[in-house]
C-alpha cells in the first residue's frame, strides 16, 4: 500500500449557492445539478446551466458510482496523494481524489464508488475508492 | 477586420538573469522594456500603448506606468497566464488597426526562485474571494504538475503515448539549450536520463518539467508606417487567435488543448497551412504541453503526437519541425512561471536570422508561436500569433 500516512485536507469554502452540496455530503450523499429545461447534469453545480443558460436547476442525488477518466499519484508531496477525474454514472467528470487503495494499480477506465473524508473544520469531500 | 499585416514586431528583449535577488520586480520590468525599445531603435516617449499582465505589480497596468513613466493612449492588462503576452501581441495589433496607438510596449518579469516559490508542487491557493471552482477543486490538492500529468495520464490510456516519446521533446529542447549562454540547463540529456529521473507526479518525471527563473522579457509592437523607418529585420504579424478551454459543465476532455481553436483562428486569418511552418514555438511548461498544442495546432493527427515527436524530430538541423531553439522553457527559461513571452522572442530571432547559428533554420520566413496559461487539466488561455520575415 503506498498509501500509509494521513493527509490533511483544507475545507471547502462553502456559499449560499452550495450550501446544499455541502450539507448533504455531512450527510453521507452526493448531489448533482441538473437542468430542467436541457435534462443534462452539470458539475461543479451552478444555479444557471452553463449548457442552456436556464435557471430551471436542481439538485438530484447522485448513486455515487463512477470511472476514472485520469489519475496523477503527487509522488513529490509529503504524503502522496491520487489526483483524479472521476466520470459520474450521471455524465459529468468531477475532480477529486482516489483513497483507500494501491495508487500502484489505479487504472484509467476503472470503476470506483463514492466515500466521504473529514476536511479541517469543514464538511467532508467526497472522494472516490474502487467499487 | 483582420489584423493581417496590419502590425509588426519591431524589439525584443529577453532579461539575461536567471535568477534576479537583487533586483525588484518593478525594476526587471522598466529593464526590459528599455532593452526592447533601444532593439527597436525607439525610446520611451515613442510609446502610446502598454500592456502587462497579473506579473506586474499593482492594478492593471497602473503602477508600471507610473513606475516607467509612460503616456499611453491605450492599455490592456488581459491575464491568461503564460500565455498572455502572445495574446498581447494580437491584441497590439487590434489596437494598432484600430488606429488606438502606433507603439505597443508589453512586458514580463518574475521573481519565482528568489522568492522561493514552490511553483509546481503546491495548490495555489488565490486567496480573496473564492472563485466558484475553488470549493471544488483546491481542497483535493490539485497542483501545476499534477494536473498537467493528469492530461499525459490520459493520452498515453488513448493513444498510446509513451513516457519515452514526451521524454524526446526534453532531449530536443536541451540540444538547443547548449547553444544558449544563458539557459539554465545547459547539459544535452538522453530519453534514458529523462524517463530514469524521479516521477513528481506519474507520469511525469523532473525532466519533463520545465525550469523555475526569474527575469522577464519585452516586445514591442509596431504599426507599419512605425516599422518602415526602423532599421531592423521587419517581422509582420498575419494572423492571431485565442481560447479559454475549460472543464465545460464536467464535459472535460483531457485529450486536447485551447490551441486547437486559437491556432485554426491563426491560421485561417494568416492564409497559411502547418506544412508551411519552418519554426514552432511552443508553450513547454511541461514536454505533454508541447505535444498537446503541436497536435491541436495541427502538426499532426490527433493522437500521433507522441511518434511525430520522437527520435529528434524537433532538432534544429535534423528535425522536420525545430521547436524552442533557445532551449524553450524546458531547459533555458521559464520567467515568473510564465513563457509565452518568450516564444515570441525566439520566433522573432528565427525570423530575423538572430537565432544561434548553429540553430538558425534556414530561409526562415514563417514561423508560429503559441500560449498556454493557467492550467491545461483544469481551465486554461491559450494564444496563437503567426509571424512572417518581410
Amino acid at each position: 500500500m503506498a498509501e500509509a500516512k494521513e493527509r490533511k485536507l483544507a475545507a471547502p469554502s462553502v456559499s449560499q449557492e452550495t450550501e446544499a452540496y455541502w450539507d448533504a455530503a455531512a450527510k453521507g450523499k452526493l448531489l448533482v445539478k441538473k437542468c430542467t429545461a436541457c435534462g443534462q447534469f452539470h458539475h461543479y453545480p451552478r444555479t444557471i446551466c452553463p449548457f442552456c443558460f436556464s435557471d430551471k436547476t436542481e439538485w438530484v442525488e447522485a448513486s455515487g458510482k463512477g470511472t476514472i477518466y485520469s489519475y496523477s499519484v503527487m509522488r513529490r508531496a509529503p504524503v502522496p496523494y491520487a489526483m483524479a477525474y472521476v466520470t459520474l454514472a450521471e455524465g459529468p467528470r468531477m475532480v477529486t481524489n482516489i483513497v483507500d487503495c494501491d495508487f500502484d494499480k489505479l487504472k484509467c477506465e476503472q470503476p470506483v464508488k463514492v466515500v466521504f473524508k473529514p476536511t479541517d473544520g469543514g464538511p467532508p469531500l467526497p472522494m472516490f475508492t474502487p467499487a | 477586420m483582420s489584423i493581417k499585416g496590419k502590425a509588426y514586431i519591431a524589439g525584443i528583449y529577453e532579461h539575461p538573469t536567471r535568477l534576479a535577488k537583487d533586483i525588484s520586480l518593478a525594476q526587471i520590468h522598466a529593464q526590459v522594456a528599455k532593452g526592447a525599445l533601444e532593439d527597436a531603435g525607439l525610446t520611451k516617449d515613442d510609446v502610446d500603448g502598454y500592456f502587462c499582465a497579473g506579473d506586474a505589480p499593482g492594478l492593471g497596468p497602473m503602477s508600471m506606468v507610473e513606475y516607467m513613466g509612460l503616456k499611453p493612449r491605450h492599455v490592456d492588462s488581459t491575464d491568461t497566464g503564460g500565455s498572455s503576452y502572445v495574446l498581447h501581441v494580437g491584441h497590439a495589433a487590434e489596437a494598432i488597426a484600430a488606429g488606438k496607438c502606433k507603439v505597443a510596449l508589453i512586458t514580463l518579469a518574475g521573481r519565482p526562485r528568489a522568492e522561493g516559490m514552490a511553483t509546481g508542487t503546491v495548490p495555489r491557493s488565490r486567496g480573496g474571494t473564492p472563485t466558484p471552482d475553488e470549493p471544488f477543486e483546491f481542497p483535493y490538492g490539485p497542483t501545476v504538475v499534477n494536473m498537467y500529468a493528469m492530461c499525459a495520464m490520459r493520452h498515453m490510456y488513448e493513444f498510446g503515448t509513451t513516457a519515452e516519446q514526451l521524454a524526446w521533446i526534453k532531449v530536443a529542447a536541451s540540444h538547443h539549450a547548449q547553444y544558449n549562454p544563458h539557459a539554465l540547463l545547459k547539459d544535452v540529456v538522453t530519453v534514458e536520463e529523462v524517463v530514469s529521473s524521479p516521477v513528481i507526479s506519474d507520469p511525469l518525471h523532473r525532466l519533463d518539467c520545465c525550469v523555475i527563473t526569474d527575469g522577464g522579457g519585452a516586445i514591442v509592437v509596431v504599426a507599419p508606417e512605425i516599422a518602415a523607418k526602423l532599421k531592423r529585420p521587419k517581422v509582420r504579424l498575419i494572423g492571431a487567435g485565442e481560447f479559454v478551454k475549460t472543464q465545460m459543465g464536467g464535459k472535460v476532455d483531457l485529450t486536447y488543448s485551447g490551441a486547437r481553436f486559437s491556432g485554426a483562428a491563426a491560421f485561417a486569418e494568416a492564409g497559411v497551412k502547418p506544412s508551411d511552418i519552418k519554426f514552432a514555438a511552443i508553450y513547454d511548461s511541461f514536454t505533454i504541453t508541447v505535444l498537446m498544442q503541436l497536435e491541436d495546432l495541427g502538426f499532426c493527427e490527433k493522437g500521433k503526437g507522441g511518434a511525430f515527436v520522437a527520435d529528434g524530430n524537433l532538432i534544429a538541423g535534423t528535425g522536420k519541425l525545430p521547436f524552442n531553439t533557445d532551449g524553450g522553457g524546458l531547459c533555458s527559461n521559464h520567467p515568473g512561471n510564465r513563457g509565452g513571452l518568450t516564444k515570441v522572442l525566439e520566433a522573432v530571432r528565427q525570423l530575423r536570422g538572430e537565432a544561434h547559428p548553429k540553430v538558425q533554420v534556414k530561409n526562415c520566413d514563417l514561423a508560429v508561436a503559441h500560449g498556454t496559461g493557467g492550467s491545461l487539466g483544469l481551465r486554461h488561455g491559450s494564444a496563437t500569433v503567426i509571424l512572417e520575415r518581410e
